[in-house]
């Protein structure tokens, strides 16, 4: 708490309370300011990722249209609207209209609450550069992205075809799956910037607190993501999931499915949406990564040194450059994984990041009780005995009956194999026996080369 | 309220491009027709047929929906919990021990019965 008094010296960093107070006009041009932002972003977000892409592969990349090939993606976009629409003829017609729209309104959405910088003068008014902040900002994130989940389902179930159904099914399984780990992950942020407005978040990450330890005082960084590594790491996968990335493509997995949801969406403007959306997507958890681990706005450390630096909007450069970091990060990331399998997409999801998520969460907030609670020091020790006993027994329970499992499931492939192994016409399945009769086809005459 | 005013602004503002440009695509583009291309798209070989107002699908899918709903309650739990845990100290704590153990009951129960596995 201590902290926050100190903060509230500092006029630039807007709280709460600096919103609401923007005249109409004022919200409309931030608002233009962000979609226009994010229509850029896209158009550079697609060139950037392929012109990287190409560099890890030794390839070249779009380097025809414009310098450096920089309008290759309003190439694309034409070309996109220049293609026939068709309505196959299978299709609920009214949702399979409507789902691009569904899943591209969400997705804008989710930027009204992302901090870009501190408090601005915009045409002699005084405002957060922030087109608003709501006391339950995040939710409002993780609210929209559920929304977003309908427009893969009913692209999906509109198309009214084998691959778009199962595409438009399994994103959406996967996208709640690994929506309830990223919602985790967040809870460590808000135990310990206690609010969930975004731009009090970025505030708390000003000022490090301190720790004592020992009877010696630390000071504790002021970017979560080095306070809260386990929580940062949970996101970063879950972030990958959450868009449907590589290595966690599997809606789009082209051997199996063809397109995924939007198999039936010819490459005419209904597709672009779904691009778009994927796009901005992308964006809006690169965004939240920054303004819950990376400090939002704030320059990081050795242009932090300069006074200026967190002040007008200069900021805005530093989290533009933050975004294209961890942007690229994505296409390392798809330039280096391979996909991996559905099953064991949703083990992981479920079966590991929730457990540990909930172990990390119950573990830092005992940390926590723990400075806090000075007086109940032994209670609280005992209570984290026991979580971290009640863990261990857990795990070794469940690592007892996985052994079994395991166990038994080999003793039943040998067993197999041994049936098999007696059945006379498949003989040694799967390894063929030397002795087998062998079919050698029509005998023929060898005709040696070159003396015809 | 008037803090989600912007939010309805911006969202005007994606809705009316977004249903912009779905509704310019049947115009922009040629128009040829071909009764193969009017087909549902299955790599060539004629289509499945799928009955009126959809076809059945995995239940497996019904049951991560429903395992989805009972995570999110709990994180909807969490979240206030994490932002008052300043002020709620040891009582919170406690109380929020209690209710993960309460939920990993049925999280452990789900995983025995192979609620969780995919085949």
């Amino acid at each position: 708490m201590r902290t926050f008094i100190a903060l509230a010296a500092n006029p630039d960093y807007p709280t709460l309370e600096d919103f609401g107070k923007d005249p109409i006009w004022i919200s409309i041009i931030k608002a233009v300011g962000i979609f226009v932002l994010l229509m850029l972003g896209v158009l550079f977000g697609v060139w950037f990722e392929r012109k990287l892409i190409s560099r890890m592969q030794h390839r070249y990349g779009p380097n025809r249209a414009g310098k450096f090939g920089l309008l290759q993606s309003v190439a694309d976009g034409l070309k996109m609207a220049l293609k026939e629409d068709i309505f196959p003829r299978t299709v609920d017609k009214v949702l399979y209209f409507l789902s691009p729209v569904i899943i591209a309104v969400p997705a804008f959405l989710a930027f009204s609450i992302v901090p870009f910088g501190p408090m601005v003068t915009m045409f002699g008014e005084r405002t957060p550069l922030q087109l608003t902040d709501l006391p339950v900002a995040v939710l409002l994130v993780l609210a929209l992205a559920s929304i977003g989940v309908y427009g893969i389902v009913l692209a999906g179930w509109a198309s009214r075809s084998p691959y778009a159904v199962l595409g438009g099914l399994r994103s959406a399984a996967q996208v709640v799956s690994y929506e309830i780990a990223m919602a985790l992950s967040f809870v460590a942020v808000f135990l310990v910037a206690g609010t969930l407005s975004t731009s009090e978040i970025v505030r708390a990450q000003s000022v490090g607190g301190t720790v004592s330890l020992f009877g010696m005082e630390f000071s504790t960084p002021s970017w979560f993501v080095i306070q809260l590594i386990p929580s940062f790491l949970i996101y970063v996968i879950c972030m990958l999931g959450e868009t449907n990335r590589v290595p966690f493509d599997l809606p789009e997995g082209e051997g199996e499915l063809v397109g995924g949801f939007h198999t039936e969406y010819s490459s005419s403007l209904k597709f672009a949406m779904f691009m778009l959306a994927e796009y901005v997507n992308i964006f809006t958890v690169s965004a939240l990564a920054i303004t819950l681990f990376f400090g939002g706005w704030q320059a990081p450390w050795p242009i932090s040194l300069w006074d200026g630096a967190n002040t007008g909007y200069w900021p805005f450069l530093w989290f533009l450059l933050k975004m294209v970091i961890v942007f690229s990060f994505f296409v390392w990331v798809r330039a280096s994984l391979p996909r991996i399998r559905y099953d064991q997409l949703m083990a992981f999801g479920w079966k590991v990041l929730i457990p540990l998520n909930l172990g990390w969460i119950l573990l830092f907030a005992t940390f926590r009780a723990l400075r806090i609670d000075e007086g109940n020091r032994t209670l609280i020790m005992t209570m984290l005995a026991f979580v971290v006993l009640a863990c261990f027994l857990i795990y070794m329970r469940f690592d007892i009956v996985a052994q079994r499992r395991k166990r038994e499931q080999e003793a039943e492939v040998a067993a197999e194999f041994e049936e098999l192994g007696n059945a006379p016409e498949a003989g040694g399945f799967p390894v063929p026996p030397l002795d087998l009769p062998h079919y050698h086809g029509v005998q023929r005459k060898e005709v040696s080369s070159g003396t015809h | 309220m008037e803090l989600y005013v912007p939010i309805l602004v911006l969202a005007v503002l994606a809705a009316g491009f977004a249903i912009f440009s779905v509704s310019i695509a049947p115009f922009t583009g040629p128009k040829r027709w071909n009764r193969a291309k009017l087909d549902a798209y299955e790599c060539g070989i004629d289509p499945t047929p799928q009955p009126v107002g959809g076809g059945r699908f995995p239940l497996k899918y019904m049951i991560t929906a429903m395992l989805f709903i009972v995570f999110d309650i709990e994180i909807i739990f969490l979240y206030p919990w994490a932002v008052a845990f300043d002020k709620l100290g040891l009582f919170g704590l406690v109380e929020m021990v209690l209710f993960i153990v309460t939920v990993l009951v049925a999280y452990a129960y789900v995983w025995r019965r192979k609620g969780l596995d995919w085949d």
